[in-house]
């Protein structure tokens, strides 16, 4: 009778889990003391490990703004390199608590994927990089082209409504791994790269000759690249929402890393708000009420983040463009802290 | 009275039969529950992380491409269409491989018994150092080979004519579509099904008058030569699709990809030298006494070979055959890694696509299951057939 007894006992169990809520994410995290954050891992100046093994990006910076809203540490966060197929459902099982894998809103995967997207970190939209040699000036020049694309993603259904809204014939070369498919377009395998222009950017900095590159002039799609979170988990989306915008408003208020501990001092009610001066912010969001120094003191505004890794003195070079502030002609406009 | 008094001993719960009945109904039972119970669960779970469920997405536009597909494929078509191409994609280089590999292995298997030295040691070393490689990287290994070691479209090699070898794959001059072709592929199974009758009428004919008809060599020339005459019955068709060079790639003829090239030789190459041993292992199962006693009965060396031999070493070969078959078909699935467009890509690609992941693994495995079920039922149909009729 031993194994029938474990069999009505487990499925006993099973039942009685199943009936127990769920905690929140923000309980969660805080209970095993880290966030564990999916990255790409292959886009170098987004998320990448450096030769000394340690995670550097504007994706990571986030996520590290992330665990020192929570932990007032931005050290604590685990970081899992994921491909573009393996990122939303590494999500929805829970393997991950938040995703900052330079991902695009879509309607769909706000919906029928079950997600949340929060602010954006990054607006970003698709481009083509071709090897100069080919002598190709427009992206409207690429019919019969063998197209480098990664396979999961946006770009993937934007090059393909491009290509038959163009009707020019092309043939997709899909690899998962990000390493793969970059080793396979420097040898030639492909005659285009297609995929977020930010992210060719980061590729051609690191082919074997990058002159020998060029990204062609047409951008074709909106890609806000922003972090996710499982839907219906709002006080984490909350959180995480918040921990962006504040970043943008740091930069917008003219604090950063170096000069926070002085702005501490200013007599400005908002600013005293904003840096937990005047408690209660941080409160709401189940967070302490100095979550925003610490994000600021530790990794710094979007401004000195974005610099950092992808500005004009990196590799990458990239321009502020439509991630400059509102003030200053881009999009990165963020809700007020009241 | 002897009934009661064995009722009083044995209770009807202690009664073997009724005790049987009462646990095959208990376990399937608790495994129907907890189906039940894991299916309920997952529904319910999807259901508050508001992921969708259900399949009317396979009638959804995929809108993205698909590199090569044996059938018409464009983004407007459905996911249960670019579902159907993987698949036939998986087929087709399973099929192609599983063909190449019984062939090479059976060739390399017998070398290794080859009496010549240098033949023998070499198929050793084939197969020893092929067995230890994961197929993994020898995938990367000839992917590798194919995109950075061939010159692209523009300087492609080109061996003879028609032929082109780039880091686009290798192109070839085919025939161009002719309704000849159609009829030449009916004549090849009539031919087949022409051969079958003569056997059957061969055997008769020589179990009632022990006279020998040369099968082998009429079955030959019947194969070949049915769509032969086809062919020139419809006037010889000759004109060839030539590749030639377009601005970005080759345009014509028939292109085989990096990709499907690169899938192919590893998974032959590899499977090939467990075939071998498999071959070898099924040859040296046959004692020595049986091909002596053979040849002295006077039979000649190739009625040796088919009439002892081989009837013997199949029953040991065709188990694991069957077995290396299979995991050449599962091994497929790791065309994801050098971006050949098989089963599981796509199915990847329409789960990160619609989010629905449970429905997609579910097919994923049924189309995998159904594959390995299929190979084994017709390869143990096979092996019944050639089993020995023990007397």
């Amino acid at each position: 009778m031993k194994p029938f007894k474990l069999c009505v006992l487990i499925v006993v169990a099973g039942f009685i889990f199943s009936g127990m809520t769920f905690a929140g994410t923000l309980d969660d995290v805080k209970a095993k003391g880290f966030i564990q954050a999916g990255v790409n891992g292959g886009v170098f100046g987004f998320s990448m490990p450096d030769k000394k093994g340690e995670w550097k990006g504007l994706d990571v910076d986030t996520a590290r703004a992330i665990a020192a809203a929570v932990f007032g540490d931005a050290t604590k966060v685990k970081f899992s390199a994921l491909t573009a197929v393996q990122r939303l459902p590494a999500l929805q099982s829970k393997e991950i608590d938040v995703l900052v894998r330079n991902t695009t809103q879509t309607l769909t995967r706000e919906t029928k994927n079950g997600l949340n997207f929060t602010h954006v970190n990054y607006y970003d939209g698709q481009g083509f990089l071709v090897p100069k040699k080919l002598g190709i000036k427009s992206a409207k020049e690429l019919g019969g082209a063998t197209v480098c694309v990664l396979p999961g993603t946006t770009t993937e259904m934007n090059a393909a409504d491009f290509f038959r809204a163009n009707n020019l014939p092309w043939k997709p070369v899909v690899i998962e791994q990000v390493a793969e498919l970059t080793k396979a377009f420097w040898a030639g395998r492909c005659d285009v790269y297609t995929s977020d222009a930010s992210q060719l950017a980061s590729h051609r900095s690191t082919a074997p000759n990058p002159d020998d590159y060029v990204l062609l002039p047409e951008i074709i799609s909106k890609e806000p690249l922003a972090p996710v979170v499982r839907h219906g988990d709002d006080q984490w989306y909350d959180v995480v929402n918040f921990t962006v915008m504040a970043l943008i408003n740091a930069e917008e208020f003219g604090i950063t890393s170096k000069n926070v501990d002085e702005k501490l001092k200013s007599k400005n009610p908002e600013l005293q708000r904003f840096l937990g001066v005047t408690p209660g912010m941080g409160q709401a969001l189940g967070l302490d009420d100095n979550w925003v120094y610490n994000i600021i003191k530790q990794v710094g505004n979007y401004g000195e983040i974005f610099e950092r890794n992808v500005g004009p003195n990196t590799p990458l070079g990239l321009s502020r463009g439509l991630n400059a502030l509102w003030t200053k002609g881009g999009l990165m406009y963020a809700a007020p802290f009241r | 009275m002897p009934s009661s008094a064995l009722d009083a001993r044995a209770p009807f719960w202690l009664d073997p039969k009724v005790r049987s009945i009462f646990y095959q109904i208990a376990v399937l039972s608790t495994v129907g529950l907890l189906a039940w119970y894991l299916v309920s669960n997952a529904l319910v779970n999807l259901e508050k992380q508001s992921i969708a469920t259900g399949w009317g997405f396979l009638q959804r536009e995929s809108a993205f491409e698909i590199g090569e597909s044996p059938i018409p494929y464009s983004a407007a078509n459905s996911y249960g269409r670019a579902l159907i191409v993987g698949a036939l994609n998986t087929l087709k280089v399973a099929f192609v491989g599983v063909v190449i590999t019984i062939i090479l292995g059976t060739l390399i298997g017998m070398a290794r018994l080859s009496s010549n030295w240098l033949i023998s040691k070499l198929a050793s070393i084939y197969i020893e150092v092929m067995q230890d490689i994961p197929v993994l990287l020898q995938l990367f290994f000839w992917y590798a080979i194919f995109y950075e070691t061939l010159p692209s479209p523009r300087q492609a090699l080109n061996p003879m004519t028609g032929v082109f070898f780039c880091n686009r794959g290798a192109i070839f001059a085919i025939p161009e579509s002719h309704p000849a072709f159609k009829y030449m592929f009916l004549a090849v199974l009539t031919g087949c099904a022409v051969i079958y009758l003569l056997r059957n009428w061969a055997r008769t004919r020589q179990a009632k008058t022990g006279k020998t008809f040369p099968v082998v060599r009429v079955s030959i020339s019947i194969i070949a030569g049915f769509p032969l005459l086809t062919w020139l019955a419809f006037g010889a068709p000759m004109k060839m699709s030539v590749p030639e060079l377009a601005e970005f790639n080759f345009e014509g003829g028939m292109t085989l990809s990096p990709e499907f090239i690169a899938l192919l030789l590893g998974l032959v190459l590899y499977t090939a030298a467990f075939v071998a041993e498999v071959v070898r292992a099924g040859i040296q199962a046959v004692s020595k006494g049986q091909r002596e006693a053979a040849m002295s009965i006077g039979l000649k060396s190739n009625q040796v070979l088919q009439l002892v031999i081989l009837p013997q070493a199949l029953r040991v070969i065709l188990p694991p055959l069957t077995s290396q078959m299979l995991s050449l078909t599962k091994n497929s699935s790791l065309a994801v890694a050098i971006g050949y467009p098989d089963f599981v890509s796509v199915a990847n690609t329409t789960i990160n696509q619609t989010g629905q992941s449970v429905e997609g693994v579910a097919l994923i495995m049924a189309v995998y299951l159904i594959f390995s079920l299929s190979t084994s039922v017709i390869m143990n149909w096979y092996n019944k057939r050639v089993t020995l009729v023990e007397r």
